[in-house]
């Protein structure tokens, strides 16, 4: 981090702040590149990106109205899925078609819209599944405690810092299975970054989550981002996109309509027509920029 | 009515090699299903070539038993791969449809007039198969029979080292599931796609239990080479597969002694109700039915006997209740 920024916050968006805002926009130090990706399904075309680019460093959200295909890009981006067409680079390696745990291996975690807790394993054991290059991990060494008991302290002590940066250390040797939706968010949350990933992917980290439990889980991405790991999430809470983001980009019917600073995408009039079109209820007035003609929500 | 002879006869079958031979195929199950949650129906598959491996080396090709257990090794590990490559990536039910029908795809092969000559067509091989491990036995030349279990020297020195063979594998198994490995094939079992997210390669672990399963399938079909001299394809049907599983489930699944335990029970019961209905009929307790059908009759008890532990202890006799019904999403 340079010395005249007092956190990568501030450098975040200094940096971004010279960015224009408008779709496809190339950033000063982008950590991933995804052009011309395509996916339908059927007849129907659930992602089309022609280009878009994410800033390392920065917390960049991903929104757009329900089915805009936030969740199916983020499926093909980490392999968990194939792209009709398309390429795209992580760290300037083109990655497109490589299997979705090497891509987890090269330090590109994702978390899913349904949580997947482990619920019949403990908390600590999915945390624990979190770690890599795990010597106990391989079939032969396995059956040699002494080969990987030393490796599984530093694992263990690690996961206990998380936990207890999550609130969970509590729950250490619970199933993680008896864990509330919100504890479960933040128990994958806490799996994903056992592996010390560049870039973490979350796919509505807030969905299910109680409003206490909200505030703490926006610390925590801040924190993450404090620790130079990029973070790109799909939010549906407009409050919390405007509260933690550098960044936003708008998805609608697969392409990305909009890009910009939160305060500069929210006033966007094609993001308000998005929204809108789509469903009438959407918390983006919470902002106080979209209102229906009435007045109403 | 005989009831000495009843407990004692029934006691030699439940901790006897057929007991013997199909825990071992149930330790395999459950590294597979029990752990991994793989479906593989067709675990008698495994068992077979351990058996064809046994008897093709001895009596075809007149070679080692010793090397009989290695090539046995091989063949259960190709059937693995060659049934894990194309199923392991799909959907679990795929694995389950391939194994089911690979296992009576190998039995219908193995029986074949085509291969006769190697593999002895429908009357299988029979001959000296374990003479080289019964040339092993160090029981005395005069031994009788154990005072209540009533083996032949030659059966109990198979029942030993089919035991010997049973702990080995435990405790592998054991160090194997307490392991980050064992974490791993867990997490499998449960979500396929978190483990993956967290960077692990889940075709390889699956393929690692699939392989590990078999082979330690393989070995009940060398015991059952050796203890029987003989190898038998049409004993190797689809129910032998569904047995194991009954053996898992009624003992746990996923616990290390779940194997052990059902199958000790699963054989106690149905020698016990068979010994118990025949006796009875034969003492005219019960007239009517003919001491032909107790064959079928001990497996309807069996039946319903199971239906009764699924509705009141699902999780089976080790299981933990409280496991089974945390929410699985
Ligand atoms: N596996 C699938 N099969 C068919 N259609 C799908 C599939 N996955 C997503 N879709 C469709 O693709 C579109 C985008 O979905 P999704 O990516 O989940 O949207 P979002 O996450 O933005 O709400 C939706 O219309 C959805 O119905
Ligand atoms: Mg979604």
């Amino acid at each position: 981090m340079p010395d005249n920024f007092d956190s990568r916050a501030e450098q975040a968006k200094a940096v971004l702040a010279s960015v224009d805002p408008r779709p496809g926009v190339p950033k000063p130090d982008p950590i991933l590149v995804a052009d011309h990706v395509r996916r339908s399904f059927g007849g129907l075309t659930a992602v089309n990106v022609e280009h878009v680019e994410i800033q390392r460093g920065a917390i960049t959200a991903l929104i757009g109205p329900n089915g805009a295909g936030k969740t199916t890009f983020f499926n093909l981006i980490t392999g968990f899925d194939d792209a009709n067409e398309g390429k795209w680079t992580f760290n300037g390696r083109q990655v497109a078609g490589t299997a979705p745990y090497r891509l987890a291996r090269i330090g590109m975690v994702r978390t899913f819209q349904l949580t997947k807790a482990l619920s019949r394993m403990t908390v600590i054991d999915n945390m624990r599944l979190g770690a890599k290059n795990q010597t106990g991990e391989r079939i032969f060494a396995a059956i040699f405690p002494f080969l990987w008991k030393s490796q599984e302290k530093q694992i263990d002590q690690r996961a206990i810092g998380l936990l207890e940066r999550f609130n969970l250390h509590q729950k250490v040797a619970d199933f993680a299975g008896s864990l509330s939706g919100g504890q479960r968010k933040l128990l994958e949350m806490a799996r994903a970054l056992m592996s010390d990933p560049e870039l973490v992917m979350l796919d509505e980290p807030m969905a299910g989550v109680n409003p206490a439990l909200k505030q703490s889980l926006l610390g925590h991405i801040k924190a993450i981002r404090e620790e130079g790991t990029t973070v790109l999430f799909v939010e549906h809470d407009m409050d919390m996109v405007h509260d933690i983001s550098d960044w936003v980009i708008v998805m609608a019917q697969g392409q990305v309509i909009a890009e910009g600073p939160p305060d500069t995408v929210m006033k966007n009039q094609a993001v308000i027509d998005a929204y809108l079109g789509a469903h009438h209820d959407s918390n983006l007035t919470e902002s106080g920029e979209a209102l229906t003609e009435d007045g109403a929500r | 009515m005989d009831w000495g002879f009843i407990l004692t006869q029934t006691t030699t079958q439940a901790i006897g090699i057929t007991a013997i031979i199909y825990i071992l195929a149930a330790i395999g199950l459950n590294v597979q299903f029990g752990y991994a949650g793989l479906l593989n129906f067709g675990q008698v598959m495994f068992v077979a070539a351990g058996s064809y491996a046994v008897g093709v080396i001895v009596l075809t090709f007149d070679l080692s038993l010793w090397l009989s257990i290695l090539v046995a090794i091989i063949v259960a590990t190709a059937l693995a791969l060659l049934l894990g490559i194309p199923t392991l990536r799909l959907r679990a039910d795929y694995l389950a449809i391939v194994t089911i029908a690979a296992s009576e795809l190998f039995r219908l092969s193995v029986r074949s007039i085509a291969f006769k000559d190697t593999l002895g067509g429908a009357q299988g091989l029979n001959g000296k198969l374990g003479q080289q491990f019964h040339d092993t036995n160090p029981l005395p030349a005069d031994f009788q029979s154990l005072p209540v279990l009533s083996w032949t020297r030659q059966d109990l020195w198979v029942v030993i080292v089919g035991w010997l063979l049973i702990a080995a594998f435990t405790v592998l198994v054991w160090l194997l599931v307490r392991s980050p490995w064992g974490r791993v094939i867990k997490g499998i079992r449960e979500d396929e796609d978190a483990v993956v997210s967290l960077g692990k390669n889940v075709f390889v672990y699956k393929m690692q239990a699939l392989i590990l399963g078999g082979i330690i399938a393989a070995f009940g079909g060398i015991v059952w080479a050796v203890a029987k001299q003989s190898v038998q394809p049409d004993t190797f049907q689809p129910d032998f597969t569904f047995f194991a599983y009954t053996i898992l489930l009624l003992g746990g699944a996923a616990r290390v002694f779940g194997p052990i335990v059902g199958g000790i029970i699963f054989w106690f019961l149905l020698a016990g109700t068979g010994e118990f209905l025949g006796q009875a009929i034969q003492a005219g307790w019960i007239d009517f039915l003919q001491a032909t059908d107790v064959g079928n009759i001990r497996f309807m008890l069996m039946g319903a006997g199971l239906i009764a532990l699924m509705v009141f202890r699902p999780q089976g006799i080790f299981g933990d209740r409280k496991e089974l019904a945390l929410d699985a999403r």
